[in-house]
């Protein structure tokens, strides 16, 4: 497991789904699968997670709850859809309250198909997240260089002053 | 006292697995009032009888929940039957008993490690799934799936267990049995527990009776409410059945229910196996449900399920109706809330084994 540069941490949350997949979600965290010895730790706060496990579909009452949970997780994150209710609304998707799959709500990043998913797909849907989350954390890491070159051209002035006071001493 | 708080629980909750919401009023550290919100994962599932088949509709019936999955699947194929006056075979009814206690097995080991994990007694939730895993493999097995059946049908099952495989079965259970032993000899006995779960939640038999609770929940309080006592369907009515009673009523009872009830599953499972009759699993389904109406109930791992279906002569049904058992548990858990302290909340909720996904459908 050398690949994996950092231990994510995830924040479940169930969307309107039928439990299946969210205790294939717990299955993954128990001794058979044990994903914790790669680090990977549910974690019941947002603000700690990086990656957004959800799973159903959205209902015009959750709706509000998905997007308040997806932002307050902090950047870069990502959103995996687990299950075929979070990918498409699944047998679910002609039913008055269902809006649709977990996309019509957040923006999603890898799609776990399966009624209900494997715990062995929903491991390989977070490694490959984890793909992703490195991609966006070097899309958020040019900026910040590009910031420094910036700062260190506004402190140009100052430390040329202060090379000639130098000299000047 | 102080003034009183309101403290939110839930949706998103790192004790509940599923979304419910709680507004819990404190005074102090005493919950003095809870309100319970739901609606998360309402998804419109009765109406949708008006779109599908009513044989196709089976599959829509095992997702109102994927933990009681094949309960559900059976209470709607056995309320078609009775409104079709079809009689399916007696291999079907033994091959349908044995899922079901099987997945009541799942279900209470599930519970069992959540409840431990809400105690902060991690190593026992991981215990109870490793344990699971077990009966998830038999599932697997027999059905293909690990959560979602598929099995059940109007008119009797789609697979069948060869005998060679029932024994195979019986073997595996036994294996279980002695790592059930180990996992109730932690709860029944381990001191922690006691100090956590006796005495809180208390609810009386005529508080049980008087709110309609149903399912361990009721039995915990010495109601001997079990559909399974007078079942015309499956195989309980030949192989007899007791229910497993405790009369304290608080959080500890409901566990030891619960654990208790994992004996009597394996033993019915070994009662259906000795006595498996043979023949088909299925009869041919011909035409449309009758302008007529039908009730029937299952009992599932939480509890009583109640399935009314309504037929018009065509292929849709005209109305299906499903009361499920968290439904009729939440008014209980409201009454045990009350004094309770906010740290025993979790506790609390969880002993009614709460399934929020069948509550809303």
């Amino acid at each position: 497991m050398s690949y994996i540069k950092k231990s994510p941490w995830l924040v479940h949350y169930d969307g309107s789904s039928c439990n299946g997949c969210d205790i294939e979600v717990l299955a993954c965290l128990t001794p058979l699968y044990d994903v914790e010895r790669f680090g990977i730790v549910n974690t019941g706060n947002p603000k700690h997670a990086d990656i957004f496990l959800v799973t159903g579909g959205v209902n015009t009452q959750n709706l509000p709850v998905v997007k308040q949970i997806y932002e307050q997780i902090p950047e870069p994150k990502v959103v995996i859809a687990v299950g075929t209710c979070a990918c498409s609304g699944g047998v679910f998707h002609d039913c008055y309250n269902m809006l649709g799959g977990m996309d019509k709500a957040i923006p999603v990043d890898v799609y776990v198909p399966g009624c209900a998913a494997r715990p062995e797909a929903i491991i390989d849907g977070v490694v490959k997240g984890l793909a992703v989350l490195e991609e966006k954390q070097k899309a958020l890491a040019v900026p910040v260089r590009e910031k420094q070159a910036l700062r260190e051209k506004e402190l140009e002035p100052e430390m040329a002053i202060s090379k000639s006071q130098e000299a000047g001493k | 006292m102080g003034k009183s708080t309101i403290v939110p629980f839930g949706p998103q909750h790192p004790v509940l697995p599923e979304p419910i919401h709680l507004d819990l009023e404190l005074k102090d550290e005493k919950v003095v009032k809870a309100i319970p919100s739901i609606g998360y994962i309402h998804r419109g599932l009765e109406k949708l009888v008006e779109k599908r088949g009513f044989q196709e509709y089976v599959y829509i019936a095992e997702r109102v929940c994927g933990i009681c999955s094949f309960g559900h699947g059976w209470g709607y194929s056995k309320a078609i039957e009775g409104l079709m006056e079809i009689e399916i075979p007696k291999r079907a009814e033994y091959l349908r008993t044995i899922w079901h206690e099987i997945s009541r097995l799942h279900s209470h080991l599930l519970w069992a490690g959540l409840g431990a994990d809400a105690l902060g007694f991690e190593s026992l939730f991981m215990q109870c799934w490793r344990v699971r895993e077990t009966i998830l493999d038999i599932i697997e097995q027999t059905t293909g799936g690990r959560v979602i059946f598929s099995v059940c049908k109007v008119g009797g099952v789609r697979r069948d267990i060869s005998d060679n495989e029932l024994k195979e079965i019986v073997k595996r259970l036994d294996a279980l049995k002695k790592e059930i032993d180990g996992i109730a000899a932690i709860f029944l006995n381990d001191e922690t527990i006691h100090a956590r779960l006796k005495g809180v939640g208390t609810v009386t038999y005529d508080e049980a009776v008087a709110l309609g609770c149903v399912g361990p929940t009721a039995r915990a309080s010495g109601v001997p409410q079990d559909y399974r006592i007078g079942d015309e369907g499956g195989a309980y009515k030949e192989l007899g059945f007791t229910p497993v009673l405790a009369t304290e009523g608080d959080c500890f009872a409901r566990v030891k229910v619960r654990l208790l009830e994992l004996y009597q599953s394996l033993d019915i499972i070994k009662g259906c196996v000795e006595n498996m009759p043979a023949g088909d699993i299925a009869v041919p389904v011909k035409g449309f449900p009758p302008a007529a109406e039908y009730f029937t109930r299952v009992e599932q791992p939480r509890g009583e399920a109640v399935y009314y279906v309504k037929g018009n002569k065509t292929k849709n049904l005209e109305r299906f109706r499903l009361r499920t058992p968290t439904n009729a548990n939440i008014p209980v858990l409201v009454k045990m809330l009350q004094g309770c302290d906010l740290a025993d909340v979790p506790n609390i909720v969880l002993t009614i084994d709460p399934c929020i996904s069948c509550c809303e459908r």
